[in-house]
């Protein structure tokens, strides 16, 4: 393969044109396994690469004072069948600076593919940092994804983070997050993620609310049919005055699936203020009726529910 | 209780393009009989047999009812979380194209330009999500519509949007039964049949329902014990 060619293959399965890529102001990085197949900096955004064994490290540096008005896309793809893939992220958004990222982690073809990201990310202060990764997994199930994450907020950032698995077979997801915010810091982590045959999903995604006034939000939409399987262990842990968060978790399980949501919250500053919602449990009969009753067959209900679910 | 039949000695018939109301005090049975008719779960077991269109549909599932053209908007309906307001309406429409997705939120009086992106979740107030409910039915144009408290939760200046929209459905052929105890939306049928205590204890005309209805039925001291009900005395 040429080099243009597994950045047409990798772009065919995502919903962004690689003609994206030819905007001068928009940046960019591909990698297909352990190489860097195009990238493109702003002034401002530095990245630096290096390769592994399995994989790349890449350390990303946003400058202060500078925003990136377009949306960044990295691709992180595994054309091949098999294979590991080690993405080595060290990610540093400097003071008043704003950036959004969208990763695009593709295994069209995964039969025995381990995916696993290890981040370091710090955001320092009034910087705004938003981070949305969408898979694309092949329909074997042959894919296994381990993200993890540890982020640390300065005073007054905000950090977003949406993991989403848009099409194929989840395999393995295990993601561990961590993110510790400074004063009036606000962090949103939200993972949306379909399960069916024997898929295992396990997300820990924990915030520590050490700074006064300090908001976290930790939500989970999960959908589990046939002997998928899903754990969710949130915990948020509030200890500075003003502190405020919500766990969030709804899982729908269908058929033999199976699934568990065990939310944590602690609060250690008679000021902070914490709170929890899970929902496990087969689809709302009453949504499903409703449904029905124009017509829809009980798995295009079940279908049209689990959707808006993961929207 | 487990024996105890919720509703009993039902004999109803629904002519094409007809306006019918039942009406009743809370408890008489009225939403059980529409989740009977639209063959919904914890509704099946029942001695007896619904016939539409000379066609026994006892042993159908809701959806396929549905595929008959029978539909029922719930007193409460359903929220959806995520799903958006132009999908719910396009799920089940017979025209799934955007224009009549935005047509018929015009007909209930809701804005498309600020709907059709939203969600039908708890951010929608109940009167929202009930005239949502009605353009979702509108738009899969149902030859029997059960419209169950189509008034709850909606306000007086777009009462008249609802009742708007039935006179179209009527105007279209359609069958419509609205369940109520509102006197307002009884008179909007043509056909009335008084409910109590798991019966038809009367049917006529809305002026002879409706006379008895205001007077004795939400005044009744009794409710719900239609043995106490002067059959043939102040309705005939």
């Amino acid at each position: 393969m040429s080099g243009q060619e597994p950045i047409k293959e990798l772009f065919s399965h995502i919903p962004v044109s690689p003609h994206a890529l030819s905007d001068p102001d928009t940046a960019y990085m591909v990698i297909n396994e352990n190489k860097v197949l195009g990238h493109r900096t702003l002034p401002g955004l530095e990245v630096r690469t290096t390769q592994l064994p399995d994989g790349i490290k890449a350390e990303i540096e946003l400058k202060p004072e500078t925003v990136i008005a377009k949306t960044v896309h990295f691709c992180f793809g595994m054309i091949p069948e098999k294979g590991i893939q080690r993405i080595v992220l060290r990610i540093h958004i400097g003071k008043n600076s704003k950036i959004a990222v969208q990763a695009h982690c593709v295994f069209p073809n995964a039969v025995d593919i381990q995916h696993i990201m290890d981040a370091e990310i710090q955001v320092d202060d009034n910087a705004e940092y938003s981070y949305f990764e969408r898979h694309i997994h092949g329909n074997t199930g042959g894919a296994r994804v381990y993200p993890t994450a540890k982020i640390n907020l300065g005073e007054s950032a905000r950090f977003k983070t949406e993991f989403e698995l848009l099409k194929g077979r989840v395999g393995v997801i295990d993601i561990d997050f961590e993110t510790t915010c400074a004063r009036n810091s606000v962090m949103e982590m939200t993972a949306r993620i379909n399960g069916t045959g024997n898929d295992v999903i396990k997300i820990r995604e924990s915030g520590n609310l050490a700074g006064e006034d300090s908001v976290g939000v930790l939500t989970s939409k999960i959908a589990v049919r046939e002997n998928a399987t899903a754990e969710v262990n949130n915990r948020l842990i509030a200890t500075a005055e003003g502190a405020r968060g919500h766990v969030d978790c709804k899982e729908i399980v269908r058929d033999s699936a199976k699934a568990s949501a065990v939310p944590v919250v602690e609060v250690r500053h008679p000021r902070a203020h914490v709170t929890h919602e899970a929902a496990i449990g087969s689809v709302d009969s009453k949504q499903m009726e409703t449904l029905m009753s124009r017509g829809l067959t009980e798995n295009e209900a079940v279908e049209l529910i689990i959707q808006g679910l993961l929207s | 209780m487990k024996d105890k039949p919720i509703i009993h000695d039902i004999n109803m018939n629904f002519d094409a393009g007809m306006v019918y109301a039942v009406v009743g005090p809370n408890g008489a049975g009225k939403s059980t009989l529409a989740g009977t008719i639209m063959g919904l779960s914890g509704y099946r077991e029942y001695k007896g047999e619904i016939i539409f269109d000379g066609k026994k549909i006892d042993n159908l599932r809701t959806d396929e009812r549905a595929g008959l053209g029978i539909t029922l908007a719930w007193q409460e309906p359903a929220r959806f979380e995520g799903l958006t307001v132009e999908k719910f309406i396009t799920a089940g429409a017979a025209d799934k194209t955007p224009d009549t997705t935005r047509k018929v939120l015009v007909q209930v009086g809701l804005d498309p330009d600020e709907y059709l992106g939203r969600a039908v979740d708890k951010t929608l107030s109940g009167g929202e999500r009930k005239k949502i409910e009605l353009a979702s039915i509108i738009a899969m144009k149902p030859r029997l519509v059960l419209l169950d408290e189509p008034d709850s939760g909606i306000d007086v200046s777009s009462l008249e949007n609802i009742f708007e929209a039935i006179n179209e459905m009527k105007a279209a052929g359609q069958t419509v039964v609205l369940i109520t105890h509102s006197m307002a939306v009884l008179k909007q049928a043509e056909y009335s049949f008084l409910m109590c205590h798991g019966t038809i204890i009367d049917q006529g005309t809305i002026d002879k329902i409706s006379g008895y209805f205001e007077k004795k039925c939400i005044l009744c001291t009794h409710k719900n014990q239609p043995e106490k009900y002067e059959k043939g005395k102040s309705i005939k």
